[in-house]
């Protein structure tokens, strides 16, 4: 029995489809949830969501909030969730660009300093993520 | 009966507001398409985030955090979602006047108003204002909205109040809108849940007190969100209805006074002629 999957955003349903496998970065750290799960309620980090769905894999962005997971039902909600292909590499090189400038312009442990660096972590992971869209040299 | 340069001057006049609804119809049809797709798009989030909640509610103990706990109601905080500006039927009337009645029923009530028609109504009735939200615009971002829910956990955590209610007109169809009244807070799941779920093994990560933590002010966040988008589309809506029948009903006006002056002229001319032929005959026997 596959795993029933939505992924919702306050501004859409981003997915919503039958899935075999779900790795996806949990506020404890990576998780990756199978059929017959337990059931489970955490928060969530900002990461690289993958479901598997036979040979398929859709790579995802995501940037905080909840998973519900219950009898092979799981339900994401992210503050956003941002798909693989959607991603625009140029804008999130500027935009890792602008927050190192940003970071090392900043004091040190200060509140630009702290947004810097999450916006860096930002366009890291979106980076990462743009990465996967492409055929993986082995 | 007007005479027929006044008839004609009023078929200008309402010709001229025609054009002016009719330029409004246009904008608000369009921003209402936008409005109705933003709503309708965001609602999936609200509802699963409430129902997982509700439905986690059994697994959890109520004195784990302040927002779950009900409280004897001595005093009752109203967010009362309005437009900023009119022209948009009875919306604001009809939601005004369901909150007041509903008010009636709690022992007390104070305000939190968004929207200028709203703060006005609340003056109005000489209703306490605990706080007031203006300019939020036709797209605002959770950003704009947090605060709104901002002032009322606080108001309630403070115990300034014992139960928080939104009131917003539920967007329902371009010729349907709802007025609303729905209890945020506390955050009290119904009853039956509670106790009939089978003891399931739930594992909260990290643990049920930091889950709750997190999610409980983020639903509230998103339920004032999705009030305010509800709200938008409603109002969008509103105007574009209402401005569809002023444009109308001048279409009727126009023809109705077009036809009168019609007919004065019609009756001038006659008049004229009959003077004519009768001066004439008058001539041809003297």
């Amino acid at each position: 029995m596959p795993l029933q999957v939505e992924v919702i955003t306050p501004e859409r349903k981003v997915f919503e489809d039958e899935v075999d496998m779900i790795v996806i970065p949990g506020s404890e750290g990576m998780l990756g949830i199978l059929p017959h799960h337990a059931p489970l309620f955490t928060g969530l980090g900002a990461g690289e969501m993958r479901l598997k769905k036979g040979t398929l894999e859709y790579v995802f962005a995501v940037f905080g909030g909840f998973m519900d997971v219950r009898q092979d039902k799981v339900t994401v909600l992210t503050d956003s969730a941002e798909h693989a292909e959607e991603i625009d590499e140029r804008r999130a090189q500027e935009a890792r660009q602008r927050a190192q400038e940003a970071l090392e312009a900043a004091p040190a442990s200060s509140a630009d300093e702290q947004r810097a660096r999450a916006a860096l972590q930002r366009a890291l992971i979106r980076l990462r993520v743009a990465e996967r869209r492409r055929p993986r040299r082995s | 009966m007007p005479s027929e340069r006044e008839l004609v001057r009023r078929v200008k006049t309402v010709r001229n507001i025609q054009q002016v609804t009719k330029a409004m119809q246009t904008i608000s049809a369009s921003k209402m398409r936008r409005a109705q797709q933003a709503v309708l798009a965001s609602r999936p989030y609200e509802e699963k985030l409430r129902q997982i909640l509700m439905s986690l509610a059994p697994y959890t103990d109520p004195e784990v955090h302040p927002l779950l706990q009900r409280r004897e109601v001595k005093r009752a905080g109203i967010v009362l979602v309005t437009t900023d500006r009119g022209l948009v039927g009875a919306m604001n009337t009809n939601l005004v006047r369901a909150t007041l009645r509903h008010a009636e029923q709690l022992p007390a009530a104070g305000y939190v108003a968004v929207g200028r028609k709203g703060i006005g109504a609340i003056r109005r009735f000489r209703q306490p204002l605990i706080a007031e939200f203006t300019k939020l615009g036709d797209r605002p971002t959770t950003a704009d909205t947090n605060p709104i829910a901002r002032v009322a956990v606080d108001e309630f955590l403070s115990g300034t109040v014992d139960e928080v209610y939104l009131a917003f007109t539920r967007f329902v169809s371009t010729i349907k809108q709802v007025p609303t009244l729905r209890r945020i807070l506390p955050l009290v799941p119904e009853e039956e849940q509670r106790r009939d779920q089978p003891p399931l093994q739930y594992i909260f990560e990290p643990d049920p007190e930091t889950v709750l933590e997190a999610v409980l002010p983020r639903l509230l966040a998103i339920a004032v969100y999705q009030a305010i988008l509800e709200n938008i589309a409603s109002e969008q809506s509103a105007r574009m209805v209402a401005m569809r029948n002023a444009t109308d009903a001048a279409t009727d006006l126009i023809e109705s006074y077009t036809l009168a002056a019609n007919k004065a002229r019609q009756w001038r001319i006659t008049k004229e002629m009959l003077e004519i032929a009768s001066g004439s005959e008058a001539l041809a026997k003297g």
